[in-house]
């Protein structure tokens, strides 16, 4: 055994150098990061062009007692709300005919005025079409309502209360935003799993593939047991992707402190740290699962087009087990889910499903170690068929199968 | 170890209904340059790999270095398959490295042996260079130094001199006769007699999955007689009937198996029949005829077993 561990080390380290420094890994990495940085390009250009832009303006005509009522009604509710989530104002001082004026304003593009306000602050009149006024009624009646309480405070001589400070006491959670949370963290991983494990294993395929035609495969054989080959060629895919996953995940978490500082994302049932080493094993599990089975049949080809049409009903069935797994996160409870948590190609789907949505840790030692199991058998019975046909070698036919062939 | 590097008997190995060994027997004695002959199909190949531990036999038994599970003994073994094999990123270095790290040898100190055998063979300027930079003939030597580089005890080569120019072919029996000078037990396959005929002091002809032949280079070329070549002035004459029955005619020379009673009664009885002797020349057989004959026999036998199956 120690043998096998050691030429499989040898050549898990071989395997792993030559992809990492490969021109390939590059763009392994570089690949699922594209979409996300051109979305990123994007957004920031739209928003560096225009964040004023898609904000509405109301031009407001008034003298300047309400125009500074208005200012400062706006200024005190933008502390509260933020600014962001009020219209801006334009104040123009009245001139002649209001009709007239008011035509000028919302004919006038540069401001951005989707609707003009007139008539003073006690009968104020809303002008503009209807998805303008539509979009800032709410808002600029808050506005109004704001200055009037203002002026009204001011006129009996009292003072305006200070704002309303709560006493607050933070608590770890609340059901209902916690529930709708944990159902998307259960997707997001269930995606993230999938993804990942679609991606290496055909990785894992090209790579027998390539080793197939290039011959080497029997220097190794003559070398070390062809189990060490197996087991070598999978730890050192397994390597990659954890190094390839380390890299998108140091980058993710990068991009969103950097660009997205306040976004805070749901936390798991079992919390941060317990959902990230869960799934980091299960993600080993469902690649060990999916990667031994793609290097069986890979072995069992020749070329790329003979390894696409035996690994199709293998994607397919993967694709199947996703969608069994995902009935963990709509019924955690149903006979569906349990069948989905106890399949062993669609467990670990089921169970990082599960690390989102329930606290209990037990399920998940219960779990692995199930899935232990069968990583186990899978290995070996893969690692035989790897055996037999890669090398069109296998133990002498079982005398019962001998004699039925003669027969 | 019965000072016997390799022993096979029984060997079997059938592909899919084709039995492409057929109970093959071999003793390759240590210390020795074996050759293993045979045409193409022959079944040369798979008795290397089933020797090696590559591929299981369905029947027979064999041990390498005393050892029944070939992997066992890998490390003191090195082994160029007949298809080449090396990773077309890989520096030069670097692939004889891998090779020794996977017969135990430290990769550190296989690169530093790397280094040494590259410059002795005159490579020293591409050990950095990746192999598909390479020409074929150094990449080959690449790979024989990369079987090499730990110092095994025995050495087995598959058509090791199939693509390479004469130069390299030269080069490369000189590293075989290093290696044996050394003590190293050389088992080599090949198709092409003259190599075995200069290097090895015994070799298997195998033929149709069967060994038709194992023994020395002199015991092989022995069994077939030596051929006289005769020129006569007389077109015939009393001194035909001294002629033995298989005696050819290619223009004006006869040839014939020189009779078991030897070249003197022969020469009586030429000279008394009158055929006024030019040249008469005696060659001894080299490997090549003795393989062609022994090849040729057994393939022979086996579409006489073939019509006889059909017949049946």
């Amino acid at each position: 055994m120690i043998d096998v561990i050691r030429a499989a080390w040898v050549i898990a380290r071989r395997d792993y150098v030559a992809s990492v420094f490969s021109r390939a890994f590059l763009l392994f990495l570089i690949g699922p990061l594209l979409p996300i940085l051109a979305g990123l390009l994007f957004s920031i250009a739209g928003a560096g062009g225009g964040a004023d832009q898609k904000r509405p303006a109301v031009a407001v005509i008034a003298g300047p007692a309400e125009a500074e009522l208005l200012h400062a009604a706006r200024g005190r509710l933008a502390e509260r709300l933020g600014d962001a989530m009020l219209p801006m104002l334009h104040i123009a001082a009245p001139e002649g005919g209001a009709e007239a004026q008011t035509r000028r304003l919302l004919a006038d593009r540069s401001d951005g005025v989707v609707a003009v306000a007139r008539g003073g602050i006690d009968a104020p009149r809303l002008i503009g079409p209807r998805a303008g006024v539509a979009d800032v009624r709410g808002r600029l009646a808050l506005i109004y309502d704001e200055a009037r309480a203002a002026r009204a405070m001011a006129d009996a001589g009292a003072a305006a209360p200070g704002p309303v400070a709560f006493r607050e006491t933070v608590v770890e959670r609340a059901a209902g935003p916690d529930a709708a949370g944990h159902a998307a963290t259960a997707r997001a991983g269930q995606l993230v799993l999938m993804f990942l494990t679609m991606i290496l294993a055909g990785m894992l395929l090209s790579n027998l593939i390539e080793e197939k035609s290039n011959k080497v495969i029997e220097v190794l054989a003559a070398a070390v047991p062809v189990d060490a080959i197996f087991l070598g060629k999978l730890a050192a895919m397994l390597a990659m992707s954890l190094t390839g996953i380390a890299v998108w995940g140091a980058m993710a978490l990068l991009a969103l402190r950097g660009l997205f500082p306040a976004v805070t994302l749901p936390v798991p049932a079992v919390g941060w740290g317990a959902f990230v080493a869960l799934g980091t094993v299960y993600f080993v599990a469902c690649y060990l699962l999916l990667g031994a089975l793609f290097l069986g049949i890979g072995a069992q080809a020749s070329s790329v087009r003979e390894v696409q049409t035996l690994s199709m009903p293998v994607t397919m069935g993967q694709l199947g087990v996703v969608a069994l797994a995902s009935s963990v996160v709509a019924a955690p409870e149903s006979g569906l889910a349990k069948a989905a948590t106890v399949f062993p190609w669609s467990s670990p789907f089921a169970m990082i499903a599960r690390a989102a949505q329930a606290p209990e840790i037990w399920p998940h030692l219960l779990a692995i170690g199930w899935q232990a199991l069968w990583i186990g058998l899978i290995i070996r019975f893969a690692a035989r068929r790897f055996r037999v046909s890669v090398l069109k070698s296998g133990g002498p036919r079982r005398r019962w199968f001998r004699r039925w062939r003669t027969s | 170890m019965n000072g016997h590097a390799i022993e096979a008997h029984g060997l079997v190995k059938d592909f899919g209904g084709f039995r492409a060994v057929d109970g093959i027997d071999l003793a390759v004695p240590a210390g020795s340059i074996f050759g293993v002959l045979g045409p193409n199909g022959a079944g040369k190949t798979t008795t290397l790999r089933m020797l090696l531990g590559i591929i299981d036999p369905d029947a027979g038994h064999r041990t390498l270095l005393g050892e029944a599970r070939p992997l066992k003994v890998a490390r003191q073994v090195g082994y160029l398959p007949e298809e080449r094999g090396l990773y077309p990123g890989m520096q030069a270095r670097e692939a004889i490295a891998f090779m020794g790290a996977l017969r135990g040898l430290p990769l550190k100190e296989g690169r530093a042996r790397a280094d040494q055998m590259l410059e002795a063979h005159g490579l020293g300027a591409a050990r950095r260079k990746p192999i598909r930079t390479l020409s074929k003939g150094m990449a080959q030597t690449v790979q024989l130094l990369g079987t090499l580089v730990h110092r095994p005890r025995l050495i087995v080569l598959d058509e090791p001199f199939s693509g390479l120019d004469a130069l390299n072919q030269e080069r490369l029996e000189a590293v075989i006769r290093a290696q044996a000078a050394d003590g190293v037990t050389i088992l080599f396959s090949t198709h092409v007699i003259a190599h075995a005929e200069r290097l090895c002091q015994r070799v298997a002809i195998i033929a149709g999955g069967r060994v038709r032949f194992e023994g020395g280079v002199e015991e092989a070329r022995a069994r077939l007689k030596p051929e006289v070549r005769l020129a006569t002035r007389a077109a015939d004459g009393p001194w035909r009937a001294a002629l033995p029955s298989g005696a050819v005619r290619e223009g004006h020379l006869w040839r014939f198996a020189l009779p078991d009673s030897g070249v003197e009664p022969l020469l009586k009885a030429l000279i008394d029949g009158g055929a006024g002797i030019e040249t008469l020349s005696i060659e001894r057989p080299g490997l090549h005829d003795a393989f062609v004959a022994i090849a040729g026999e057994a393939a022979a036998k086996a579409m006489d077993g073939h019509a006889l199956e059909d017949a049946a």
